[in-house]
């Protein structure tokens, strides 16, 4: 049968109408009869004993329903990897905005006043703040050394390579934190029921973290917490892992109060209370030979946890495998650590962890380039990656990636070299200096090593009454198009139209456990096992006589149609097995890490003021290999989206901290980018494809994360000849550098922007 | 509702929402965007700041654009107003939502209706925008997953298809 390929266009967005018309509903856009609103008191200090709690006068408080850790039926804690986030603070606090009690009232206008009346007495404890003072252990704050995980990846001898070294290059690299801020403030709706148990609605990431950390709060097997993702504004990782702390809370009052409750934050809560990207330290010292070849590195990785554990090992993991980055190491040894912090637990952001390293790395290889007297695209050139050569896990790289090739056609297209040139010649005068800068990167697809193996994510595909096919994930749209591009693959996978294929509301009721929306890897893991399953419905069919080997789409749904007013509506599923022969041990951390990676060469032209000290980006290159892509216009807002974030990262986002709390929590004073201040971003693809996703596709969501501030802070060096080495880049630190420019070596700030 | 922390007592507001007219009771200082939402259930009009920054709560008020959670409701007394779900007609979307569509210029959504609101203002004032006219047109409007560009395209086709009356 003649059949349009689907997979490759850009067909509609799924769910596009609502969001255009107004009509897609949001957890805030919900009501329930009844319900009533809810509210979080938070601490005030970053660590000590609650000596006292005072509902203050002037309030009805029997009006309000009151809810604290005595009233949790199970285990006061969010579950995730470990245990040790209270939902309720009970006796202790450990962060500033660590919730301490809750309280409901129908009336949400008189809630932000009631929280305020209420006053903790603390017996104030010494706490702190940086990743010097936990390394320092100043205060334990946490197990018996601050310290939540440790990771060493080691390859070939270090020692006799540093012998040969005729460049040793050193230096330290640090990142702030970064706040996702997705447009959508976190917000769930809670309903108990002594029979049904808990249900929740709300905007998130995953499903099944929300439903497990409810099971264990509430001690409730799993078929009775049922929880349902709304239309969620945006999410970057932001609404990974915190959705479960709000869900636990309007859970325990909806149970109190016995009817429905809704918790909304506003931006101020949601800015200073959930999580944000990881401060990052990075110490990299490499040795270099004659010929400008990596012979050998030692890199030292480190962020702030925060107050609890929460995903820290995991985002520490991914940036240590990153911190490689692109090239070629026959020596090399990789020590992470994740500390502990009083400030709120950082959390998983766009990247978790990659940005971090990534932009260490790509700010030192211009760094060894300078050192070594090779140029920036040479130096990257020489110690590419190739095809048969190990990563630093020892992972063997099987596609014919050629990363010299995919950096040529980035410096054609860009212009880079003519560039170089003029700006070279234009800086000698007038006080606007231009510069270039490159970045080449990696990120790796899905979970990392046996990650998704021990998952063992299902995917299903249901026939439906009126011949159409439904696709059962718990994987979110949250805007990067999950919901198209499955529907895409389901269709492509039968030869069907798009239009016979729709997605299920994410709801643990109804559909199996795909895994989290994380790492990538929904188009990837989670889109070859929809394939799978839609196959698996073709097969009952022809199987069951009802459809010939060859049909048309029409003959396809009278088949389904037939099948289903027959035996009632049927569902086949996939279960993620791990390809033989994937090797991972997690002890060593060595092995296949990811199953596929994804390739970029960015390329970044900057304008630096010297009247206001300003970087503006005037044009932004980014070139990468993402295997297939199946929805190019989607894929290309993927990059854009990313990239804007990213410049967001490098020159506008600073958190500003005191003692832990973050002081500019909002909209007009934490900037990001407007679509005033982003250049042209130019996106292109190279398309290698890889065996291992839907139709040939990897991973792209978390990519575009990671160059742009490498290859932006490059361009500023391009254009001062001044080495900067923390981001964000805020003119105050160009000004500060200009000031001192007699002696050039910047002192490295913190990254968490304490004095 | 057993207590309020409105201070003023209650009045009747008249209004035109959409071409259609309307008359609530609230406290005078209560926010329009709450209005719109909560009265009227017109849910379209997201809150993202509450502040005046991000301009997902964007609203026509007599052919302005406004923030909508900065407007209390008394100051809307007698106007015109225009919110997302007053474009489409007929089922049939209007010009600007069509683009949006098929340039992607919405992913997540929560700011699109703003945004295309923001539009709608633009092309009203001036139909054939340059590219750095959509881009300070639309600056007052924050997008996290788009980058804009993809927004400022949709609006680019619209002006190139007539979205302007």
């Amino acid at each position: 049968m003649k059949h349009t390929p689907i997979v490759g266009t850009s067909v509609p967005r799924m769910e596009g109408r609502g969001k255009v018309t107004g009509h897609a509903r949001y957890i805030d856009d919900m009501t329930l009869p009844g319900m009533l609103h809810g509210a979080t008191v938070r601490s005030s200090i970053p660590r000590g004993k609650i000596k006292k709690i005072t509902f203050g006068p002037g309030i009805p408080w029997d009006e309000f329903v009151i809810v604290t850790s005595e009233d949790i039926p199970g285990k006061n804690c969010i579950a995730l990897i470990e245990d040790d986030q209270p939902c309720l603070a009970d006796g202790i606090v450990n962060h500033p905005e660590e919730p301490l009690l809750l309280l409901a009232h129908p009336d949400r206008h008189l809630l932000s006043k009631t929280v305020e009346a209420v006053s903790v007495e603390y017996e104030p404890l010494p706490a702190i703040f940086t990743i010097e003072e936990s390394e320092a252990q100043r205060q334990t704050i946490w197990g018996a050394d601050n310290i939540f995980k440790t990771y060493l990846i080691e390859k070939g001898d270090l020692d006799a390579a540093w012998q040969n070294a005729a460049h040793i290059v050193e230096a330290e690299y640090t990142t702030g934190a970064q706040e996702q801020l997705y447009i959508e403030n976190n917000g769930m709706i809670a309903v108990y029921d002594s029979e049904q148990g808990i249900t929740v609605w709300g905007s998130l990431q995953c499903p099944y973290y929300v439903h497990k950390s409810l099971m264990k709060l509430f001690a409730l097997p799993a078929n009775r917490v049922r929880v349902v993702q709304m239309e969620t504004g945006g999410a970057f990782g932001g609404k990974e892992e915190y959705p479960s702390m709000i869900a636990a809370h309007a859970a325990l009052l909806a149970m109190k109060s016995g009817k429905p409750v809704k918790i909304i934050y506003d931006r101020l809560e949601d800015m200073t209370a959930t999580t944000k990207r990881h401060p990052s330290r990075t110490r990299i010292r490499t040795a270099i030979g004659e010929d400008g070849k990596l012979l050998a590195g030692e890199i030292d990785f480190t962020i702030d946890g925060g107050a609890y554990k929460t995903l820290s090992p995991v985002v520490l993991s991914r940036g240590a495998i990153h911190a490689g980055g692109p090239y070629y190491w026959p020596n090399v040894r990789i020590r992470a650590k994740a500390v502990a912090t009083n400030a709120p637990p950082h959390g998983a952001f766009r990247g978790f962890g990659a940005p971090q390293s990534l932009f260490a790395l790509e700010r030192h290889m211009d760094r060894i380039a300078q050192v070594a007297g090779i140029s920036r695209e040479e130096i990257r050139r020489l110690n590419f990656l190739r095809p048969g050569q190990t990563t630093t896990t020892s992972q063997i790289i099987n596609e014919p990636i050629n990363l010299g090739k995919l950096l040529d056609r980035a410096l054609d297209l860009s212009d880079y070299h003519a560039k170089k040139e003029n700006f070279t010649r234009h800086n000698r005068e007038g006080f606007r200096k231009k510069g270039i800068g490159i970045a080449s990167f990696l990120h790796g697809a899905g979970f990392t090593g046996s990650g998704e193996r021990s998952l063992g994510s299902i995917a299903g595909v249901e026939a439906c009454e009126d011949g159409g096919l439904r696709i059962l994930v718990s994987s979110a749209e949250f805007g990067q198009g999950t919901n198209t591009v499955l529907c895409q693959i389901a269709a492509e996978a039968l030869g069907l139209r798009y239009e016979d294929v729709s997605i299920a509301q994410p709801d643990t009721h109804d559909v199996p456990n795909s895994g989290p929306t994380v790492a990538s890897r929904t188009v990837m893991v989670v889109g070859k096992l929809v394939q799978s399953a839609a196959l698996g419905i073709k097969n009952t069919l022809i199987a069951s006589g009802v459809l010939s080997d060859s049909y048309s789409p029409d003959e396809f749904r009278t088949a389904c149609r037939a099948y289903v007013a027959k035996h009632g509506k049927f569902r086949s599923f996939a279960q993620y097995e791990q390809p033989e022969g994937v090797f991972w041990d997690d002890d060593k951390y060595r092995g296949e890490a990811y199953a596929a990676f994804a390739w970029a060469v960015y390329i970044a032209e900057v304008t630096v003021d010297l009247t206001t000290y300003s970087v503006t980006v005037d044009d932004f290159l980014a070139l990468q290999e993402v295997g297939k892509v199946l929805h190019p216009v989607l894929a290309q807002g993927q990059i854009i989206g990313g990239v804007a974030q990213a410049i967001g990262f490098a020159l506008y986002e600073k958190v500003i901290w005191d003692h832990g709390r973050m002081q500019n929590g909002q909209m007009t004073n934490y900037i990001m980018p407007t679509s005033a201040d982003l250049p042209p971003i130019r996106v292109y693809f190279e398309e290698l494809g890889n065996v291992h996703g839907a139709f040939g596709a990897k991973g792209i969501g978390e990519l575009p994360m990671d160059g742009p501030a490498p290859a932006i802070l490059n361009a500023v060096e391009d254009a001062l000849n001044i080495s900067f080495r923390s981001i964000p880049l805020l003119p105050e630190d160009i000004f500060a550098a200009l000031s001192e420019r007699a002696t050039p070596e910047t002192v490295p700030t913190s990254p968490r922007g304490d004095a | 509702m057993t207590a309020s922390s409105q201070e003023r007592p209650q009045c009747e507001i008249s209004f035109t929402v959409n071409g259609m007219s309307h008359t609530v009771r609230a406290y005078p200082m209560e926010r329009l965007l709450d209005v719109l939402r909560h009265d009227l259930e017109l849910t379209g009009t997201k809150e993202g700041c509450g502040e005046g920054e991000c301009g997902s709560c964007s609203v026509l008020l007599d052919g302005a654009l406004v923030n909508s959670c900065l407007i209390p409701v008394l100051q809307a007394s007698g106007s015109e107003i225009v919110t997302i779900e007053g474009l489409a007609s007929n089922g049939r979307l209007q010009v600007l939502q069509q683009s949006f569509l098929d340039c992607g210029g919405a992913q997540c959504g929560i700011c699109t209706p703003g945004m295309i609101l923001a539009s709608v203002h633009l092309l009203n004032k001036k139909p054939q925008p340059t590219l750095e006219e959509i881009r300070e047109g639309l600056s007052g409007n924050l997008c996290r997953c788009t980058g804009y560009m993809q927004i400022i395209e949709a609006v680019a086709d619209a002006a190139r298809t007539g979205a302007a009356k």
